[in-house]
């Protein structure tokens, strides 16, 4: 009955039954998906903002004060807002250099895949050689040069990690679909190729690239708050969970909480996101199911 | 195997050429540059700099000195740590950096190998579990994050550990960084082996070995682990540059004076010289450790030789 039935629906309306069937990876999305929309709203509903100091509660664990939930830091900083503010930055961060990867590494695939030849064979010996570098050191010497704090810059050194493997995989795509009957009907009625790339080859390889995309987002926040860990990132007093991380390392002799806040919200988030990137993987390629 | 050796080491300059060319490049075309007079640089160590580098020299005569300096293992001045050059302070960090990689990547494929051989021949449903939230776990906790804890529940409520700092000699200091670094590291080796055997225990040469009557323990260890232990091999590239990584934290977590401090020190002082010093150390070391595991893999499975 199952295979009667799949057969007559698309491959995301499939993936999208497989993903329900997925307790796992929907709790994780749901979970994300609250965590999200507070990360978002509750910074502004909070009588805090992440730098403001109170005086009358410094250093207070979670609890004490029953203006400050999760406590507050060294300066009197409300840790829930700070936390809440951390993730937020972590997660916009890491879907804009995530995007803008996706974005450079579809484009790069699947030109070399579609122009063939010389042409690919030097763009793909790009990008293997820039694979052979040891490329956080790339961005460390990246994020020496420019002002340190700035966002967009850490974006774009994020970004200019992750498009390496989607250029891979898209190219790879791109050299299958190139044997396709459709492709080879449309370049015999003339159709250009950026037409060709932009209406047929792009949403033919968008599924793969979904499915990298969420894998490739725990990377970035996992990356972004390395950097801010080692204080190459974002820079106080604005709040990412990698610079909270370290401040509570610092701090956690005395006030361990300071610590283990931020600590279990990188967690939570990375184990959310990971779960989905596994689910959806198995929704998308059954074979590994 | 001795051409693919050949062809791998031949392959290994142009990277590390790329890498220097790419270091000194970003350096010196950045906007505001490095050695202008507005960061701060003392007259003697701008002198210093003017007569290594020759500062006024077009870029690509520049290019060929630094080069020429770097043969001879000169990696300059270094711009805040006054007294020391570069690579005084390389040979300073350099130890005890690898004693910490060394000894985290012999606890991790101790550990992991082990634990990977036993979960997959222990085949219980609530073994799956373990293995599953093991590597779930694994992913989640950064070494950032595993770090600072350790400390926390080790050294400071448990007080069996130095939290951290370090004195020559004294292995306790290591402790917590080696358990930090080679935990993750531990977890993803398990979890390879155990899918990697399982799979070879399900392949039909393994019935025919028992079908020739061959006991279990023979079965397992004559044939069943070397091929099992392939992908475990493979793994050790990747595994290599997350211990590099890991190494960046861990120094920073536990205060260990390697040369990952100095890295990170450099570039949040924008001490250049120093930043592209160890940048080209780094990545001089992963590109050969790398090579040592593709050679590995290449005298455990003849079909790679060709790849």
């Amino acid at each position: 009955m199952d295979e009667i039935a799949a057969a007559s629906r698309g491959l995301w309306s499939d993936a999208l039954v497989r993903m329900r069937g997925n307790r796992a990876a929907s709790g994780a999305l749901a979970l994300l998906c609250v965590v999200a929309l507070v990360a978002l709203i509750a910074p502004t509903l909070s009588p805090w903002s992440y730098d403001s100091l109170d005086w009358q509660h410094l250093a207070s664990p979670p609890g004490r004060a029953a203006a400050h939930w999760l406590g507050t830091d060294r300066l009197g900083r409300d840790l829930l807002v700070r936390t809440l503010h951390g993730l937020r930055l972590s997660l916009l961060l890491a879907v804009l250099a995530s995007a803008v990867s996706l974005l450079i590494g579809v484009l790069w695939g699947a030109t070399a895949g579609l122009a063939g030849g010389r042409t690919d064979a030097a763009m793909m010996r790009f990008v293997d050689v820039l694979y052979s570098l040891p490329y956080l050191f790339v961005v460390i010497i990246l994020t020496t040069l420019f002002p340190r704090g700035s966002l967009a810059v850490l974006a774009l050194a994020l970004a200019a990690v992750g498009w390496l493997t989607t250029a891979r995989i898209v190219r790879a795509q791109t050299r299958a679909l190139q044997e396709r009957e459709f492709i080879e009907a449309a370049r015999a009625t003339g159709v250009p190729p950026a037409r060709i790339l932009w209406r047929h080859i792009i949403p033919n390889v968008a599924g793969p690239v979904l499915v990298y995309g969420t894998l490739i987002v725990p990377q970035m926040i996992l990356f972004e708050s390395f950097l801010s860990f080692l204080g190459l990132g974002v820079q106080e007093p604005q709040a990412s969970l990698g610079n909270l991380i370290y401040a509570g390392a610092q701090e956690m002799e005395s006030a361990p909480w300071m610590l283990l806040v931020p600590a279990s919200a990188l967690v939570l988030l990375l184990l959310c996101l990971n779960l989905l990137g596994d689910g959806l993987r198995d929704a998308f390629d059954p074979r590994e199911g | 195997m001795l051409k693919l050796a050949l062809r791998r080491i031949a392959a290994l300059l142009p990277t590390l050429l790329i890498i220097v060319t790419l270091s000194f490049a970003i350096v010196r075309l950045a906007p505001g540059g490095p050695f202008d007079a507005e960061q701060g640089v003392s007259p003697a160590v701008r002198a210093n700099l003017e007569r290594v580098y020759g500062l006024g020299a077009p870029l690509p005569v520049q290019y060929l000195r630094y080069l020429r300096a770097l043969a001879h293992g000169d990696f300059g001045p270094s711009l805040r740590q006054r007294d020391f050059t570069v690579s005084e302070l390389i040979r300073q960090g350099l130890p005890i950096s690898a004693t910490l990689g060394v000894c985290a990547i012999a606890l991790a494929l101790l550990t992991g190998i082990p634990a990977g051989i036993a979960a997959a021949l222990w085949r219980a449903p609530a073994g799956d579990l373990l293995v599953a939230a093991a590597s779930a776990l694994g992913m989640a906790l950064p070494s950032f994050v595993i770090g600072p804890l350790l400390a926390l529940v080790l050294g400071i409520y448990l007080h069996w550990l130095p939290v951290a700092g370090w004195q020559p000699g004294a292995a306790r200091y290591l402790v917590l960084p080696v358990l930090t670094l080679a935990l993750p590291l531990a977890v993803a080796l398990a979890r390879l082996t155990r899918a990697s055997l399982l799979e070879v225990l399900r392949a039909p040469f393994m019935r025919s070995a028992r079908a020739r009557g061959l006991g279990e323990t023979r079965v397992l260890w004559r044939h069943a682990l070397r091929p099992a232990l392939l992908p475990v091999v493979n793994y050790l590239g990747p595994a290599i540059a997350f211990l590099v990584t890991g190494s960046l934290v861990v120094e920073a977590v536990f205060g260990l004076p390697g040369t990952g401090r100095y890295l990170v020190q450099g570039a949040i002082d924008r001490d250049y010289p120093l930043v592209m010093g160890m940048v080209i150390v780094y990545g001089a070391l992963t590109l050969l450790l790398n090579l040592l595991a593709d050679l590995a893999s290449g005298w455990l499975d003849p079909r790679s030789r060709h790849g």
